[in-house]
């Protein structure tokens, strides 16, 4: 009897053992970690693509996931985000917008598939409608059409139009400035676009000769 | 044969990119579809479905045996229904498999190849062009059945959490992810348009359409090329064939596609 009552306690306890242990889920926190070791066992180097390119910094990371991350994560994102921006030397903001449009119609550039120098295309057309003329745009992003225009820019040189010009800047520059989990590129922050290139694009969007804003 | 289907395959591509122009009232998605409609009789997957059929039945590698006994989920040699419950947990190999890691493994143990060598091979060559051959068939045979991915192992279960976090992982020197693209409805990439696949985007939509005969390049691909060519626009690293991400976001996107209709081997721009 007195046996009894110290083997059920014990058994009863390994099967709870044997149940909690098939029924349950490593905890969030444990499927994070195995996460990160399985995304750094699982790629390899390919030609420019190195496995260097899945480290996060703060903002990948926090923006890795269904959930936004908490309102002072994303204010930290952002205000580093706009400590990156370098403005262009001599406060020159406006290249040539046929450039421009070159550029935002290529995708290509930073592939395992091409060369090193291969230069970065703008990715522009993948994602926003920009040109009335050019049909075949994604819509990932917002409509760019009519750009400078809706925002009231009819002289870049005016002063008026500087508010418009800094923050369209700061966007190509970091997507991350005004929206942290932004998909948007960090073009220049990350190398992808020079500055002559971004000067084209800042054409493209706010020029009132541009075809964007006919 | 396949010239004439080639050919009738081109001189649809013209029609199709008149389309637009002759009219955009019409959708570009309805353009798309009904040029794949147009090509569905003459997929040529069929051929590789030929091949694939043939290469189960033969006996070869060093042990000289088929890979009729091979168990892809549902007891050794049945075919029939594995695809739509693919990935799934295997007691032999400890691990959950995609339909192309577990061919390989059943060419290491049935066969006696090198399933490591297999692995490296890079696709469309050698053992590796076998496998996707393999996958076509094998896909073919659950054509019109739909996605019930098993759930109950705790190991299928994980898998589903680790595809989930790989799914909206940012790297690369873009920031892209899976989500960048695939994480929410009716958005394209310049006319393309990108099923939401964290959930069922519909019968024969994302991962429910692949393998899939490429127009574009004349390629058959399976899905661990196609993971492997998004991780390229992603600009990401190389991601190894057959590794646990790649398996996991085939777990993750299977499951989401609960109740999708297969189409697999399908066509594709």
């Amino acid at each position: 009897m007195k046996h009894k009552h110290l083997i059920l306690p014990a058994l009863a306890v390994a099967a709870a053992a044997v149940v909690t242990g098939c029924a349950t889920m490593p905890s969030p926190a444990e499927l994070d970690r195995e996460t990160q070791a399985l995304m750094k066992a699982s790629f390899r180097d390919q030609g420019i693509a190195k496995v260097d390119r899945l480290n996060q910094d703060l903002g990948a990371a926090a923006c890795s996931s269904d959930k936004e991350p908490s309102d002072a994560v994303a204010e930290k994102i952002m205000a580093e985000a706009r400590a990156t921006v370098k403005w262009p030397a001599g406060g020159q903001y406006f290249g040539d917008w046929k450039a421009g449009e070159t550029l935002a119609q290529s995708g290509r550039g930073s592939t395992w598939t091409d060369r090193a120098d291969a230069p970065n295309g703008g990715n522009c057309y993948n994602c926003h409608q920009i040109s009335k003329q050019e049909i075949s745009f994604g819509t990932i992003g917002p409509s760019l059409y009519n750009y400078g225009k809706n925002r009231g820019v009819t002289d870049v040189m005016a002063p008026t139009a500087q508010a418009v010009i800094e923050y369209t800047w700061s966007k190509i520059y970091n997507g991350k400035t005004y929206n942290a989990c932004s998909n948007m590129p960090r073009f220049g922050h990350a190398g992808l676009l020079n500055e002559k290139q971004m000067r084209d694009l800042m054409s493209l969007l706010l020029d009132p000769k541009s075809p964007v804003n006919q | 044969m396949k010239t004439t289907v080639l050919g009738c395959a081109a001189a649809v591509l013209g029609l199709a990119a008149l389309g637009p122009a002759m009219g955009q009232d019409r959708s570009a998605a309805e353009g798309i579809a009904e040029y794949r409609k147009m090509l569905e009789d003459g997929n040529p997957a069929e051929l590789y479905e030929a091949k694939g059929e043939a290469l189960w039945k033969q006996k070869r590698g060093p042990k000289n045996a088929s890979l009729e006994r091979c168990d892809l989920g549902k007891g050794p040699g049945v075919v029939k229904g594995a695809f739509v419950e693919l990935p799934r947990y295997f007691p032999d190999t400890q691990r959950v498999q995609d339909l192309e890691s577990r061919l390989v493994s059943c060419m290491e143990m049935l066969q006696g190849l090198n399933g490591a060598e297999i692995a490296k091979t890079p696709f469309g060559r050698g053992e590796m062009a076998n496998v996707t051959a393999l996958a076509t068939w094998i896909a073919a045979e659950s054509r019109g059945m739909r996605f019930n991915l098993p759930q109950s192992h705790p190991e299928e279960r994980k898998s589903y959490e680790i595809g989930k976090r790989v799914f909206f992982y940012r790297g690369g020197t873009h920031d892209f992810s899976c989500a960048a693209c695939h994480g929410e409805d009716g958005k394209r990439i310049r006319l393309q348009d990108l099923p939401n696949l964290t959930k069922n985007p519909g019968d024969g939509v994302g991962f429910a359409a692949w393998p899939a005969y490429r127009v574009s390049n004349g390629q058959m691909w399976g899905m661990q090329l196609r993971l492997n060519d998004c991780y390229r626009q992603q600009r990401f690293p190389y991601p190894h064939f057959g590794s646990d991400v790649t398996i996991a976001l085939s777990t993750y996107m299977g499951v989401n596609a609960k109740g999708a209709q297969s189409i697999a081997p399908s066509i594709k721009r």
